[in-house]
């Protein structure tokens, strides 16, 4: 497919989108939003790209296979579970930290961050292993 | 260390994301798999020798409080089940580096079977409802992918109905969690058993536990509802066909046992009679189709569903002994299957098909193989001294201490109907001479294994079959184990207070 409108558009709409989809990452902890949703508009930013300049290009720019993309989320949710043993809490406990920042002051960081990062690379992984996958497959049999 | 709790669910994850991370190379995926199945296995035995004696450990994740938060709870009958999907779990592990072929290797086998297994251990530790939900879809999920890879026509046709079936039964188990949460406002397993102690409303509590009766009898692969299962079981590959019987059904089956002990338990004058006409029918309808079948893995897949009658006629009985029996019977024929389906997966390999007709004279090529099925075989049908014996010994006991004469004159029945169709196996694959003729398929490239790969075939058989001979010859212990398991499931309260922290 070769449609300019929707190249061009794409060039600037994924980062906007990829950009709404990390503030939706960040935001998800006390508002609605969330590794899950964040992942799936950024997944969303690449399947764009893919539909306005062909999956292997969307392929080159996204570096990684996005199935390394879901074990990599995966770990990182995984091990989001252990800070608190060494707090002598349950496994998955939430733990918390306030470090002062020049400028912005303390931003609280902690583990549900850690974990919701996890998920939102592993929805991503998952989301692009399947629409590369079914893309890859229609342009074969378009050719 | 409560740590021990969430770890059988924990390190078949970690096995699944290191076999996904490390997936370029087929040896290294191997070497993954089998440490972690093997760490799997020994944190089952660490919770198992910690709940020996009949201790409940509970975990609150991420330290919510009991009722509202995602609550583990391992008790003995737990424990058991965790360590038989540890046992399975590493068994076909091992079957699988030779058995398994490259291309499917290549789409991701490994991360798939250790996911699984992250969600059968999951179902058995969850101490909620809803939770259990999330683990019947990530385990189903899983063997959604199982079934079809390799991408054979006959798997599509199976793999249709299995997700159809098995679609339906997800959906029933919402809506019966649905009403059950309307009702009282909970779904923690404790929570509910104390709700419904204190306020038992009939007509609601009634309608969800005969929507949770349908979707894990569905799951379980009860009469009626079992017709799925051998249209199905018979497509994959024999260590998926293993892993499968072994540990899905055998999960509708706890869900069965866990719920129906613990939180529907208000009308055992219904209950207890449904479950032993459904129990008598599943095993009956189960073996004649088996005996009907001229496919071993066919043949094979209609016994799990005929075996499954025998862990429900357990719950139908509803005694100390029987649920004792019951949890044991359920731990030995998820082994020995495994082991029968391992020797179907080497005749196959060796013949390129399993057609009982075309088979013979594998007694006189494999003499080995030949006489672990054969072990297994009886051990299935419950011949002394095997672990199918003292499981099939336990729950006639049961039954006529009871007096519920009927479903133990069925049982017996029904168990020299196996004996029959496991001597139809011996004689037409193991003793007669192979036929003159000997073809082969084309889709297999080479009958011949190559010795060392023989060996990953027969080493999880020997395996599983030394399980169930060491399970009949100790069979005092393990009952004791499994009747204090029984004793657990009779008397909820310590499993209340634990979670809980207060006694109703």
């Amino acid at each position: 497919m070769n449609a300019l409108i929707l190249r061009i558009s794409a060039r600037y709409l994924s980062p906007i989108l990829i950009g709404v989809s990390v503030l939706l990452l960040l935001r998800g902890h006390n508002d609605p939003g969330g590794g899950f949703i964040g992942g799936l508009l950024a997944a969303s930013a690449m399947s764009l790209l893919a539909l306005a300049h062909g999956t292997a290009s969307a392929r080159r720019s996204l570096r990684v296979d996005p199935r390394t993309l879901i074990a990599v989320g995966l770990l990182l949710a995984l091990t989001s579970g252990f800070p608190a043993l060494f707090g002598g809490r349950e496994w998955l406990t939430g733990m918390w930290t306030l470090p002062e920042l020049p400028l912005i002051g303390a931003i609280p960081l902690g583990t549900p961050l850690w974990f919701d990062v996890g998920i939102y690379i592993s929805v991503v992984g998952f989301t692009l292993t399947i629409v590369f996958a079914l893309s890859e497959n229609d342009e074969e049999e378009a050719v | 260390m409560n740590l021990l709790i969430v770890l059988p669910v924990l390190l078949p994850l970690l096995t699944g994301v290191g076999t996904l991370l490390l997936r370029s190379s087929t040896r290294i995926q191997h070497v993954v798999s089998i440490t972690g199945s093997a760490g799997f296995l020994a944190s089952a035995i660490l919770l198992l020798v910690r709940l020996r004696d009949g201790g409940i450990l509970a975990v609150q994740l991420g330290n919510w409080p009991a009722p509202f938060g995602i609550t583990f709870v391992a008790d003995l009958f737990s424990a058991l089940m965790v360590l038989l999907t540890a046992v399975i779990g590493f068994t076909v592990a091992l079957y699988s580096i030779a058995a398994i072929d490259l291309p499917r290797i290549r789409y991701g086998y490994h991360p798939l079977l250790h996911f699984l297994l992250m969600g059968v251990s999951g179902a058995f530790l969850t101490g909620d409802m809803f939770n259990l939900y999330v683990w019947f879809e990530v385990m189903l999920i899983a063997s959604f992918v199982l079934l079809v890879l390799g991408g054979e026509k006959a798997q599509f046709a199976g793999a249709v109905k299995y997700v159809t079936v098995n679609l339906l039964a997800s959906m029933l188990f919402l809506i019966g969690a649905g009403v059950l949460y309307g009702k009282t406002g909970t779904l923690n397993f404790a929570d509910l058993a104390f709700k419904l102690a204190q306020n038992p409303e009939p007509a609601l509590v009634n309608t969800s536990a005969i929507l949770f009766l349908v979707a894990f009898g569905i799951k379980a692969a009860v009469f009626p509802f079992f017709f799925w299962l051998p249209d199905s079981y018979h497509v994959p590959p024999a260590a998926v066909t293993a892993l499968f019987s072994g540990l899905l059904t055998k999960v509708g089956v706890y869900a069965l046992m866990r719920t129906f002990s613990m939180i529907f338990i208000h009308d055992m004058d219904f209950t207890g009679p449904l479950f032993l006409v459904l129990a008598g029918l599943t095993m009956v309808i189960g073996v004649f189709g088996a005996v009907a079948q001229g496919e071993m893995k066919r043949l094979l897949s209609f016994h799990i569903v005929s075996q499954i009658g025998y862990a429900l006629m357990g719950l139908g009985i509803f005694t100390q002994l029987a649920l004792s029996g019951a949890i044991y019977f359920t731990l030995h024929v998820a082994i020995a299957k495994a082991a029968l389906f391992f020797v179907v997966g080497y005749v196959a390999r060796r013949r390129g098909h399993t057609n009982l007709a075309r088979l013979g004279g594998l007694l006189r090529e494999s003499p080995l193989v030949a006489v672990l099925f054969l072990l297994a075989a009886l051990s299935l049908a419950g011949l002394p001294p095997f672990s199918g014996f003292f499981a099939k010994f336990t729950l006639i006991k049961a039954g006529l201490e009871a007096s519920q004469y009927a479903i133990v004159a069925v049982a017996l029945l029904v168990s020299m109907m196996t004996l029959f169709s496991m001597t139809k196996i011996w004689n037409e694959a193991f003793w007669k001479d192979a036929p003159e003729r000997m073809d082969t398929d084309a889709r297999v490239p080479a009958p011949y294994l190559q010795a060392g790969d023989k060996w990953l075939y027969i080493l999880p058989i020997i395996l599983l079959v030394g399980i169930t001979i060491v399970m009949g010859l100790a069979a005092e212990p393990i009952l004791q184990m499994t009747g204090r398991a029984a004793e657990q499931l009779l008397d909820p309260a310590p499993y209340i207070r634990q979670v809980l922290g207060r006694m109703p």
